[in-house]
């Protein structure tokens, strides 16, 4: 082990393909459909990518994505090596029938077995499900350190030290290397592909795997859960607009809150 | 079908967590005549630990070990191990909260279990337990189980009622001291937040301002309005963009999603993100210059006008009818 400052870091980002948090979430056929919808990656991944390539230009070394999904997940990926990410990996689950967070821990770590690296980073929760389950699940098969929900992450060697949100309390941890780590808000902002940056991710490598060469036992990822149904909320009625002077309506407004809904 | 059902209950700033009486409420229900049993983990929870009792627990474990004072993800997750491993139970409840978040996924993978994140509400049928959960941050919701073994699921405060607090119910508590090894991870330090002790998350009301509060100071109307009811702050993407409010404040798909009793907007336009964080609050009123906000679409009460002007109304009304009544 090499004391002090670490020159190269070997780093992965696992990333998500979600729906755009502009998009209105339609059913059909019993499930959430994609007809027309536009894909991001998930916001919170998006900080992951960012804090990896800042960790990289200050230590040099390499970022890596990876994504479990489908073919399309390619353009997502595109725009992580598009921001400055060096590699992508797709690894295909298009095949497996029963999915949840632990078929998709299992993957991961079925991948990460045989690689060498110092950091993973991710976000703590997808816009989507939002279980917040892969990154932690992730670390555990791994049996490497976790953080979850940062806001600040520095490296001094294999010294790790790191700024967690809690609920909005504010705890500073002292970890090391290897480790996973969830990005929350605040961690950095998020940069746009630049023209440049868009061209010269088009000759970056972007590997596709299927999830069947990791080796992996079908048993040990089917999903433990399962969705029995899925179904939108009752739709909101446009309440009351309350009329008059601004003193009226205030008026109006409490005795409304203390006598209609009584949650004053 | 009776279960035995266990509730990791957790304390902050020295209290139970209203979740965690949540959390022993679904349990009451879900063991059907099986047992309840509470769990607390710290250094020192001798004075917490007895109200679970109060709260439909059957059985209290107070795990302890002096490493355990703050919260460690490593720490607390041997210790968590070492109360299932005691109880060998068929369902495990946690608050999903911070530490519920951060984890249950963890003992999720090392028990090879499923594990329903964020429930909000649930169902007994013929012995089974199926769980809502909210996806798309409440855009829908899913209805989801675990396929078989042992039930895993956090609980989303604010929304599973707790059994009313019977002091009657009481018990002698079982104290574990547990085995601690290897700390990955070390905490430092803490910097508690300044704001008001309320959690966003459950909070009972919420007063959140967006672009039109304009500046850091536009807060004071609100914060007064917050604490007047006893609630809390919170706010739209657009302020916390501005640097009006820190981001942990931050309402909506990116943020926190919310389900107070009273969600007060005040200057905020209501893009769909923010109304995916909040539209599944029981009442919202929004206060806002533009008639045509989409913010008044899922308002029940709406007041056209400028927040500065009618936030401080409303805070002296309310101050009025609570000295009034």
């Amino acid at each position: 082990m090499l004391e002090g400052e670490r020159i190269l870091m070997i780093i992965y980002v696992i990333l998500k393909r979600t729906f755009d948090t502009e998009e209105k979430i339609v059913i059909q056929n019993g499930k959430i459909s994609d007809d027309g919808a536009e894909f991001i990656i998930n916001p919170y991944d998006e900080f992951a990518v960012e804090e990896a390539i800042l960790l990289r230009d200050k230590h040099g070394g390499e970022v890596t994505v990876v994504s479990v999904g489908d073919e399309d997940n390619e353009k997502e990926l595109r725009t992580a090596l598009a921001m400055g990410a060096d590699n992508a990996i797709l690894i295909n689950n298009e095949e497996v029938e029963e999915k949840d967070q632990h078929t998709t821990a299992s993957i991961l770590a079925a991948f990460f077995e045989d690689k060498a690296y110092d950091l993973i980073l991710g976000g703590n929760v997808s816009n989507d499900n939002s279980t917040g389950q892969v990154g932690p699940r992730l670390a555990e098969q791994l049996n490497i350190p976790c953080v979850t929900t940062i806001t600040d992450i520095e490296i001094e060697g294999d010294m790790v030290t790191v700024v967690r949100d809690a609920e909005g309390d504010t705890e500073i941890l002292k970890t090391s290397i290897p480790l996973l780590a969830t990005a929350q808000q605040g961690l950095n902002e998020p940069r746009y592909p630049s023209l440049p940056g868009i061209m010269k991710a088009k000759r970056k490598p972007l590997e596709e795997i299927d999830y069947d060469e990791l080796g992996i036992d079908e048993d040990d990822i089917e999903s433990l859960t399962e969705t029995v149904t899925v179904f939108l909320p009752p739709e909101k009625q446009a309440g009351k607009i309350l009329q008059g002077e601004a003193a009226d309506q205030v008026k109006e407004l409490v005795t409304c809150l203390h006598k209609e809904t009584k949650v004053i | 079908m009776s279960k035995n059902v266990l509730v990791f209950a957790e304390a902050r700033d020295d209290e139970l967590r209203n979740v965690s009486f949540e959390a022993l409420g679904a349990a009451r229900e879900i063991a059907n005549g099986g047992e309840v049993i509470g769990a607390i983990v710290g250094a020192d929870n001798h004075h917490l630990a007895e109200e679970l009792f109060h709260y439909g627990a059957d059985r209290v474990i107070s795990a302890e070990h002096e490493v355990l004072s703050d919260y460690t993800n490593d720490g607390y997750f041997q210790a968590y191990l070492q109360v299932v491993d005691s109880v060998s139970p068929d369902v495990i409840l946690l608050g999903h909260t911070s530490l519920g978040k951060d984890l249950s996924p963890r003992l999720a993978a090392r028990l090879n279990l499923g594990l329903i994140s964020d429930v909000t509400d649930f169902e007994v049928e013929e012995g089974e337990v199926i769980f809502t959960r909210p996806i798309y941050s409440g855009k829908a919701f899913e209805k989801k189980r675990v396929k078989s073994g042992t039930i895993f699921a956090t609980i989303r405060p604010n929304n599973i009622a707790s059994l009313d607090k019977d002091n009657a119910r009481t018990g002698q508590v079982e104290f574990e001291q547990v085995t601690i090894t290897d700390l990955r991870t070390i905490l430092k330090d803490i910097v508690k937040k300044t704001a008001s002790g309320v959690d966003l998350s459950e909070a009972k009301v919420i007063v959140a301002g967006g672009r039109g509060v304009r500046s850091s100071e536009g807060f004071k109307p609100l914060e007064e309005l917050a604490e007047e009811l006893g609630g809390t702050v919170g706010a739209s993407r657009g302020a916390c963009d501005a640097e009006y409010c820190d981001y942990s404040l931050q309402i909506g798909q990116t943020g926190k999603v919310v389900t107070p009793e009273l969600y007060i907007a005040c200057g905020i336009s209501g893009a769909i993100q923010h109304l995916a964080g909040m539209s599944n609050s029981k009442v919202i009123v929004a206060i806002n210059k533009d008639p045509e906000a989409n913010i008044f679409n899922v308002a029940d009460y709406g007041i056209v006008g400028d927040l500065f002007e009618v936030v401080p109304l409303l805070t002296e009304e309310i101050r009025h009818m609570k000295v009034g009544v």
